[in-house]
């Protein structure tokens, strides 16, 4: 054996670090709608997701470094959706699974959300109404893929993107009269509510 | 149902109209005469005729509907759970204040239906023990099934801050 391998290799620190995160994607299951049934599929024996290290979901955003979104998101579940992405530690990567969660899907009415890259950087959008198991395995493959090009160990490169990535063109169509008029702070995901007398 | 008709009838003269479909019966009652008859009706049937279950309460609004002399309806669905009879009592009411007394004092599983019709459709319900929006967020100013209310809404959907990804 000695004969074959070399005593030691030179490579990047960032190309180890990357191949090492990259097979081991924890998927945060945020699941709201039918996409989750597809989702729990995928993780299931016939399609198997463990086949590329992302088979360990976990229900603490804490433990997870990929969320994956399935289903339609309404406005109620925004700021619980907020607070999660935000709990999970760094690198971290988001896959918006299905229409619904990529732009509203057939949902367009007043409480449910157009899309999460209004409020949270996507990565990986997967279309579909749901989408098979193989497009979700397709979706964690490419998060792979760009953890591969694009990742750094200290994950610096997330610093560069300071900007809003949503579709900015489909909000400008909002006229001025649907602009905000509902005055609140929307941003709390829970709040005390005051007692009874 | 005849006793039940004739109960009502000699004890609310004129305050409501009747009709029936199949063997379900129908009370309507205007929006001028639903905040004093309403409550006294409702109790009337459960102590009286018998109907001691209320089945649902729903909201309608009859803006633009062809025929309509009052804006919003509430329908008290009720059942008679001995003789398996139902009635459903229709009330009125209109803007600028549509305002019904509540049902929570003779069925308190009238407490979350009244919510989620004052929550739909603004209906005040005096004595409700604890008026608040049940589906819809607090800070929301709207009643999202009026028929003035548009379909997508008015902006309270994307009424959120967005997280950049250098910032999470």
């Amino acid at each position: 054996m000695t004969g074959y391998l070399p005593d030691f290799l030179v490579t990047k620190l960032d190309y180890v670090a990357n191949m090492v995160r990259k097979h081991s994607l924890w998927p945060m299951p945020f699941a709201t709608a039918c996409c989750g049934i597809e989702l729990m599929a995928t993780a299931s024996s016939r399609y198997d997701i463990a086949r590329f290290g992302s088979e360990a979901m976990r229900f603490s955003p804490r433990q997870c470094d990929l969320m994956i979104v399935a289903g339609r998101v309404v406005m109620k579940m925004v700021p619980v959706m907020q607070r999660i992405w935000l709990q999970m530690p760094e690198p971290k990567w988001c896959i918006s699974m299905g229409a619904c969660a990529s732009s509203g899907g057939v949902f367009d009415a007043y409480a449910t959300v157009q899309g999460i890259d209004r409020f949270l950087p996507v990565d990986v959008y997967v279309p579909g109404c749901p989408p098979r198991p193989e497009q979700l395995i397709r979706a964690v493959m490419d998060i792979q893929e760009k953890i591969q090009r694009t990742g750094t160990i200290d994950a610096r490169e997330f610093a560069a993107r300071s900007a809003y990535e949503g579709p900015t063109a489909l909000a400008r169509e909002l006229g001025p009269e649907e602009a905000i008029v509902a005055p609140g702070d929307y941003r709390t995901a829970t709040r005390l509510r005051t007692p009874l007398n | 149902m005849p006793g039940t008709v004739d109960t009502l009838t000699t004890r609310f003269p004129g305050a409501f109209t009747i009709s029936a479909f199949k063997d379900n019966a129908r009370v309507e009652i205007a929006a001028d005469k639903a905040p004093a008859v309403l409550f006294d009706l409702l109790k009337c049937l459960k102590d009286e005729c018998g109907f001691d279950f209320l089945v649902d309460v729903a909201g309608i609004d009859y803006l633009n509907y062809p025929g309509a002399a009052d804006r919003y309806g509430v329908v008290y669905a009720l059942a008679n759970t001995a003789t398996a009879q139902r009635v459903f009592v229709k009330a009125f009411a209109n803007d600028p204040d549509p305002e019904l007394p509540s049902a929570v004092p003779l069925w308190a599983g009238a407490d979350w239906m009244e919510r989620e019709v004052y929550d739909m459709f603004g209906v005040v319900f005096t004595g409700h023990p604890d008026l608040r929006r049940i589906l819809m967020p607090a800070e929301f100013t709207s009643h999202p099934l009026r028929k003035d209310y548009p379909l997508r809404g008015l902006g309270e959907r994307h009424n959120f801050p967005t997280i950049t990804r250098a910032e999470s």
